[in-house]
This record gives C-alpha cells, structure tokens and sequence, in this order.
C-alpha cells in the first residue's frame, strides 16, 4: 500500500509532461502549499478583508506566471545575460537615487509612466548572485584572492547605492546573495574565519554611517522597553503575541494581539506573529517544516546542477531565501532588529513575491534542463 | 586553451567542493532554524504565561465606575447632600494631531488656566494607558458647555464627560454638621483601598462625609471592556453594576438649625439642640461659617486664605472644639455633685456676701452681685446664679469628688458617637494639675471650678449632652448625628467613652434640680426671668464667662471693654421641663449678656415645641414635618 502510494507519487512527480513545461513538481508543491497556508494567515491578519487576499492572489497568480515563463529559459541564456542585466540593474538604482520616489525619508521606487512603480534593489536580489555566479562560472575554483577582491568590488558598488536609498535591509540581502556565491565557490576558510573576526570593526564602521532611524533600530531592539509607547511597541507587542498564542495557539481568527491591532504591520512584516498567536507552536514549526522542504529542493537542485553557474546560482538563491526567512522570524520573535524583511511568500505585499518567485523559476529551469544522462 | 584544459581537470573536483559547501550550508540552515525554534518555544512555552498575561492586560480595560454617593436628608427629608450632574471637559492625546493648535483654538472660546493647562500636560506626559482620556477642564458652565458644543466636531479627541458631583443646596448653616467632600488625596489613600476609589473623584473630608464615608461611597462598578489598540471598545466582557452609597437620615431638623444659626445673628457661636429621649442631634451650628461647594470642586488658594486667615475662625467647629469656660451653666451639676457627697443640702442655709474668701485676708472671689444675695438655700443659689455659694461648696468638696462627679456627664470627654474631630475639653483634676504645671491643687482652683471657670473648658456639645442627662433624669444617650443609614439604624456601642446611665443616691434629687431650673425662669428674681409665658415649661440656667481675668476689685464693665473682652453669654435649658423633647445649648461669644443666648433658646423652643417658625423657613420643612 505504502509502497505502491510513493510509487505512485513519483510516477506523477517524475512524469514526462511535467519535464517538457520545465516544472519541478516538488518544488511546485511545496510552495503551493506553503502559499495556500500563508494566505488563510493573511486572511485573519488584515481583519478578515477578502480585497486583501485577493490581491495577493493576483500577485502570487503573476509571481507564478513569471516562475514558469522563467522555467522555461535554459539556464545558459541566463548565464549570458547575467552581466548585462546587472549593468541595467545598476543603472536602475542609479536612477533611483536621482528620480525615485517614496516615503518616510527613502526614495526606494522607480516611477513608471502609467503609475506602475517597482523598486530596483528588488530586482538586485536575483541578479547579484547571477553576476556573480557568471564570473565564478569559467574561472579556477577555490577562487583565487585577485577574484576575491573583484567580486567584492562588485558586489559593494549595487550594495551601497542600495544603502543610500537608505533601505539598509535590502543591500544586507544583496551583499549576502552575492556573499553565498563567494562562499560556494568555495571561499578559503582562512578568509572566512578572518572576516569574521573582522566583523566588530566592520560593524563599528556601519554605526557610524547608520541614519539616526536605524540607529534607533538597533538601539531599540538591544532595549525595547525603554520606549514601550514609540519604538519599542513593535517588539514588545510580537513578543507578547507570539508568547501568549502557546504550543496550540488560541484559534485562527481569535488572536487578540492581531484582531485587535495592538499588533503593528501583523499582514506584512509581523504575519509569522499572527500566526504564532493563532496557531501556536504547532503552527510555527508546521510552517518551518514548510520552508525547510523547498530549501532542501532548493539545495538538492544545486548538488545536482550541471555546471558551476546553474549550482552556485541555485545555492545562493535557496540560502538567500532562507535568510529572508531567518532575518523575518528573527526580528519579529526579537533576536534580530526591525530591518524591514517580509517573511517570504506569506507577507502581503507586491514586489518581494515577484522576485521570490523569479528564484524559484530559475532554480526549476536549473533543474529542467538537465541533458538526460 | 591553457585555461580549458584547466577547467576539464577540475571539474569534478569543482562540482564537489561546491557540494560539499552547500552541505555546509545545510547544515548551518538547519543550526539557525534550530535557534528560530528554541526562540518560539522559549517565548511560547517557557514564557507563555508571562506573555498570556501581557496580552490579557492589552486586550481587556478596567474602568471603574465610581458609585453615585448616598444623600443626605434630615428629619424631614430635606435634602442636606446633593448629587448634580457637571460637565468636564476631556481630551484624548493620541487623537489630537497638533496640541499647539488645540490649545490655542480652545483657549480662544474658553477660559483655560495655565494652571489648569499644566496639570493637563503633567498627566498627558506621566505614563498612562494610550487612548484614555485626560480631564482638562471641570465644571463647565453651562454658556461654556453650548460654545464647546458648536465646536466639537472640529477636534478629534476632545469631548466633555458628564460626571455626578457633590452640592450642598443650603449653605453655611449645614457646612459644621454635615461637612464636605473634596478632592481625594494620597493621605486619603492611605486611609481606604485605593482600589475602590478609582475613578471616584471625592472623598468625604469633615462632617458627616467623613465619618460615613464608608456607607456613602457605596461599592464601585466594573466594565470589563475589551478594547483595540486605539483605546476603541469592542466589547463588553463583564460588567459589575455599581452599589449606590447608602442615604443618611439624619436626626438635625432642617429648619431648626438654619433657624439657630441665624438667629446667632452677627456674633460668632455655637447652638446645639438634642432629642434627649434619643440623643439625636437636631441642630448643630458653629458660625461664622463658609460654603461647602467651595471645597467640592478643590477650593482657591485665595478662598482658602480668606477662610483661614479670618480672625473669626470660619474653619473652626465651634460646636465640637470650642472650648469655653462652661460659667454659671455648670450650677446645676455643681448642685448635684455637692448633694452626691454630702456637702450641699436642700435645706442647709447660707448667708452670700457679695464676695467669697477662703481665709479672711485672703483673695476676695467677687458674686455677681455687688452687695451679695442675702439669706439664700441651694435652690436659690441656682435660680440667683449665686456665685459665693458655689464658691465655698467647691472649697469645701475640693477637686476629687468634683472631677469624680462631673466625668459622669461627659466633661473632659469626647462623647459625640458619629462626628470626628471633637475635643475632649478640660475637667482638671489633681494628677492633671501636677503633671501639666508640677503644682499641686490649690483650694483657690477648686473656688474657680466651682463657677465653672479657671481650668474648666468645654465645648458646646459636651455641655449640650450633659444638660439632657439632667432633662433625662440620669439617663444616658450620648449625642448622636445619623437617625438611619439606608434601611437600618446606626448602632453605636452605647458608651463608646464608658459613659453609663447616672444614678444619684437620692433619684428626687434630678427633679429638684430641674424644679431650681424651672424656678431660673418662673421666679421673679430667676436670671432668665425674661423668658416667662411660655405655654410650656422651660428648666433653663444661664452663664457668662469670662474671656478674661478681673484683678480683684475690678469691676467689670462692658462699655468699657473691646467686644473682643466682653464676656461669653451661655444659656442651656430644656423644655417641656417635665418631659423634655428638646435640648438647647447656646453660647454668643463676647455676648455680654445671657439675655442673648436665653432669647434664642426661647425662639427655638417655640419654634421646635410649637412649630412656630417664621414663614421665611418654610423651605427647609421637608416633606415628612
């Protein structure tokens, strides 16, 4: 029974139609699920408006569409392309800092004619670790220290144009992309384990190009309580819900913290929140679990990619998709500070669907277009 | 070329090293969800209760809602204490936008202290619970109230509240007997359960507010609402309905006291009037007086000045710590206390000189009356008010059997059952004397006491209650303010001071005593002659005191004196005088003379024996009389 259901299942997996579209089924699976989980948190964590979900139906709609049409592309056109798309990246963030558009003190977007605006650095989130993916792709691995400090290079100049906006958790996550690259390739531990003895300077450093704004971030969360009614409410309020939803949680549209907007951002940053009050611990590590099957499709697909673009490129993207994950959760449950990362295809919100569902397209094309051995 | 062959050569060892990393990876995935996980179980497991009770407190407001306070009526049903709706006007700081603005737009239609402004921003700044609501303003006007309300809308997060307070509808008069609330403290605090009195906004501070405080208060309510971040109620949890403080009949006869207390007129004074068949109070004045209201909404330093820096004392309770020379009224006690040991007798006669001493060129204690009384007897000594009689009775008892005696009275005692505050007066005995002055008794301080002067103090209310233990026969009913509170009679402990019913050795004697005291009035020579052709009998003795001490051949003439020297005037009297229904103490300070106190203890007695009060009071008669 058992036996005939697995083959069953990889039957249907391992399907030959599914191979023509180019789809990798558990991959696809995993993230329906995941997906369909994330908006019945979303329906409770935007007071129960349907027009809310159903727009980030849309969006998730577009971000698949966008995941299969990008399936579809043989991964050494994306090789190809990569340097050209980061220097059109560049450019855009470029024009960010000189036409773009926001609020609270940020310019972040870029405004298109006919009213679409779309943020750049998003953008950069995938084409970093393409770069430089592409340049590790036909060089000597472990790379040698002259590629090391050109990489870097590379990877600083978007990174700081990014932390200019200022939007200092994005260009966190476009250095790491690209960082995880480096390391796949295959980064002398000497230089690792040197780097991070370096890491108080460094971080002494980024003190003092901080803005005040995000200096208070951090001061804030090292003590929240001090400003329990300002800058501190976001923390203390996750804290409390997540703590009082317990091991089973106190039932899907019965969180007080979320129904009753004590707590803030609860259908964009804070949903894990919402889902920690209503859901409890269960509901937590239900949704790891989740996130932990694709990142293991994830990283499986890079072992078996085919060259040294397509694996690093797969890697970096699945380890930058966990750090999303890690910093959201993180920062949310207090151990992080209030950066500004959504928790990956669950949080409302446009852009980062888009982008998240971009990797997962290239991570199925890696996988699709394997020649038959 | 160089580099191809390169690539080839390593491929293999390239594709391991990147698996091998992203193993690594795996693996520190796995580590840092693992501290994602222990984080969730500590705040979800480890610290759920913590957290529980955190989102409780979030989720779910208290309010308490203060009980309405219990009025106050007397006899008649003539309400004493009031509740009346106020308006106040409250704003919630979270919603105001630009508090520069508000306060400009608001001082613009109406008057807003800075004073009142700063109280507003202490309370805005100290920490609170956000969204609740800060009073800026109380006890608008009601002209304040319509401008507030044709602007209202304009401002989010400004609103009046309609909250019950405290007024006394009569005045002055009442201000000593029933008192005042104001304006709860941290001494206050200290005295009640600070949880009761959220959200109250009064406390009962003197009178009967004070000492009934606890059954007027009554029990707060509870709202149990559950309410968003923004302060908005969503629901209601639970709701406990407040307990309405219980309502205070009081013995003091409405009409009566407004009656005494004007017909002290401009002097300063104090009338008590007593039920003797109960000890309730039917009037207690101390005038001047002041207006209660002023205390409810927290009085002006300038008004409290005024109050406390008058020489005339508005503040001070006349009735229950004035303390006075009780003078002649103390006669008949005297009387009684001399026939009690043995030293007085009905029959024994007695030539008065016009002056007592103690041994012949000793001190000359002056009578009254220049050329003395002639041949008189104990009961004469009464009716005449014949000094040198009480002189050489008291030289002859001394103190102890005095003091012995008089305590049985409630001299020297505070006996009022449910007033706080009142003094105990002054009944010296020899162990007092010597542990005041380290000197022992002189028989010269017993010649005083004798007259009810020297040491001697007391105050209206102990002089008041020891005249209905005579009316009474003995009997003891320490006086007492509160007829019933809600449905049932107060019940006192009836000798809260050890006071018990007097019985003397010859029960005949209560009822010569008060025949001497008729006689006071009935005789021709009777000090209070003046008050003869009532319908009913009055048992009445009057007093003058002195303010201060006559050298010895002095005379004491009043034209002469400031008002501020002339003496005391002092009447007590009961009538009718054989079954008395009514108690009356009076003293007119720098009076002068007894004619005073004696006329309108008259009044009174007409008033309350015979209903016989001007129209103009026809007000305060109640619906019950």
């Amino acid at each position: 029974m058992n036996a005939s259901l697995y083959s069953r299942v990889m039957s249907f997996t391992n399907a030959r139609l599914w191979k023509l579209a180019h789809i990798d089924v558990l991959l696809m699976v995993s993230l329906l699920l995941l997906i369909s989980g994330g908006l019945v948190v979303l329906y409770s964590a935007s007071g129960q408006r349907e027009d809310v979900v159903e727009r980030q139906m849309v969006r998730l709609a577009l971000g698949f569409g966008l995941c299969i049409v990008l399936a579809q592309l043989p991964p050494k056109y994306m090789r190809r392309f990569s340097p050209i798309l980061f220097l059109v990246a560049v450019c855009l963030l470029a024009a960010v800092l000189f036409f773009g558009v926001g609020a609270k003190g940020a310019q972040r977007w870029l405004e298109i004619p006919g009213g679409v605006r779309f943020q750049p650095s998003e953008l950069m989130k995938v084409i970093m670790p393409m770069m430089i993916a592409w340049y590790f792709s036909d060089r000597h691995l472990p790379p040698r220290l002259k590629h090391i400090i050109i990489v870097l290079i590379v990877i600083m100049l978007p990174v700081l144009m990014i932390a200019r906006q200022p939007d200092l958790g994005t260009s966190l996550l476009v250095a790491v992309s690209g960082l995880f690259v480096l390391f796949l390739a295959g980064l002398q531990w000497r230089y690792i384990i040197g780097s991070f003895a370096l890491a108080p300077l460094v971080g002494f450093s980024l003190w003092q190009v901080m803005h005040s704004y995000q200096k208070q971030r951090v001061l804030t969360f090292l003590d929240p309580e001090s400003d329990p009614l300002g800058s501190g409410w976001n923390i203390i309020q996750s804290k409390t819900a997540i703590g009082s939803g317990g091991i089973h949680g106190k039932g899907w549209l019965e969180g007080t913290q979320a129904q009753l907007d004590f707590l803030p951002e609860s259908h964009t940053d804070f949903i894990i929140a919402v889902l920690a009050e209503e859901f409890g611990m269960i509901g937590c590590i239900t949704l790891l679990v989740g996130y932990l099957l694709i990142i293991a499709r994830g990283l499986y697909i890079s072992t078996m990619a085919e060259d040294n673009y397509a694996r690093l490129l797969a890697g970096s993207l699945t380890l930058t998709f966990f750090v999303y994950l890690f910093v959201n959760i993180g920062m949310v449950s207090g151990i992080l500070p209030v950066v500004g990362v959504p928790l990956p295809l669950i949080s409302y919100g446009g852009t980062s669907i888009i982008t998240i569902m971009a990797t997962f397209g290239i991570l199925m094309s890696i996988q699709t277009h394997k020649k038959a051995r | 070329m160089d580099q191809r062959q390169k690539y080839f050569r390593n491929y293999r060892q390239e594709k391991s090293l990147t698996q091998r990393r992203v193993i690594v990876s795996g693996v520190l995935v796995l580590i840092m969800v693992g501290i994602l996980v222990s984080r969730l179980f500590y705040l979800q497991v480890v610290e759920f209760d913590r957290y529980q009770t955190k989102a409780n407190d979030n989720r779910v407001m208290l309010i308490p809602e203060p009980p309405p306070r219990g009025l106050v009526y007397d006899r008649n049903g003539v309400v004493l204490a009031d509740n009346r709706p106020i308006h106040s006007l409250t704003i919630t700081p979270e919603r105001v936008k630009n508090f520069s603005v508000l306060q400009d737009e608001l001082n613009d239609i109406l008057e807003i202290s800075t004073e009142e402004w700063d109280a507003f921003n202490a309370k805005r700044k100290s920490y609170r619970r956000p969204y609740q609501s800060i009073t800026l303003k109380q006890h608008l006007t009601d002209s304040e109230w319509a401008k507030l309300s044709v602007d209202l809308y304009k401002w989010d997060g400004v609103q009046v509240e309609a909250q019950l307070t405290r007024y006394y509808p009569y005045g002055e008069a009442f201000a000593h007997a029933v008192g005042y609330v104001g304006r709860i403290t941290e001494k206050d605090l200290q005295k009640v359960n600070p949880d009761t009195y959220q959200g109250a906004l009064y406390i009962g501070k003197s009178g009967i507010e004070d000492f009934y405080e606890s059954d007027l208060f009554g029990v707060p309510g509870l709202s149990k609402l559950e309410v968003n971040a923004r302060g908005r109620i969503m629901s209601e949890i639970e709701r406990q309905n407040p307990v309405p403080g219980k309502d205070i009949q009081l013995h003091l006869d409405a009409r009566l006291q407004q009656y005494a207390f004007d017909a002290l007129g401009d002097y300063t004074g104090s009338v008590i009037a007593i039920d003797p068949k109960t000890g309730g109070i039917l009037a207690l004045v101390s005038k001047p007086s002041y207006d209660s209201n002023l205390f409810v909404r927290g009085i002006s330093y300038s008004d409290y000045d005024v109050l406390r820096n008058s020489p005339r004392l508005p503040l001070f309770n006349r009735a229950l710590r004035g303390g006075y020379p009780p003078a002649s009224t103390i006669k008949p006690f005297m009387a009684l206390a001399g026939l009690e040991s043995g030293f007085a007798s009905w029959n024994d006669r007695y030539y008065a000189h016009g002056f007592y001493q103690i041994n012949p060129n000793g001190r000359r204690y002056r009578d009254w009356k220049r050329g003395g009384h002639g041949w008189i007897d104990l009961e004469r000594s009464l009716i005449e008010s014949v000094d040198t009689y009480y002189y050489q009775l008291a030289h002859k008892m001394g103190v102890t059997p005095i003091h012995d005696f008089l305590e049985k009275f409630g001299f020297g005692k505070s006996t009022i059952l449910d007033l706080n505050g009142a003094s105990n007066g002054l009944l010296p005995s020899n162990e007092w004397k010597k542990a005041k002055y380290r000197e022992p008794w002189y028989p010269g301080d017993s010649v005083n006491i004798g007259i009810g002067q020297g040491f001697m103090v007391a105050t209206p209310i102990q002089i008041a209650a020891a005249t209905s233990a005579i009316a009474n026969r003995g009997v003891w009913h320490p006086p007492r303010m509160a007829k019933q509170v809600g449905n049932s009679i107060p019940q006192f402990s009836e000798s809260p001071s050890g006071l018990q019913n007097i019985t003397l050795k010859n029960q005949r004697n209560w009822l010569k005593v008060t025949e001497a005291m008729e006689k006071v009035i009935s005789d021709p020579k009777g000090t209070a002659r003046r008050l003869q052709g009532t319908p009913y009998k009055i048992a009445g003795k009057t007093g003058t005191g002195q303010v201060f001490s006559l050298q010895e051949d002095e005379e004491y003439e009043a034209d002469k004196l400031a008002k501020r020297l002339h003496d005391h005037a002092l009447f007590i009297g009961f009538a009718p005088s054989k079954q008395p229904e009514i108690v009356i103490f009076s003293i007119f300070e720098n009076g002068g003379s007894s004619s005073k106190p004696a006329d309108l203890s008259k009044k009174l007695f007409d008033a309350y024996l015979l209903d016989d009060y001007p129209k103009k009071y026809d007000y305060l008669k109640g619906a019950n009389s």
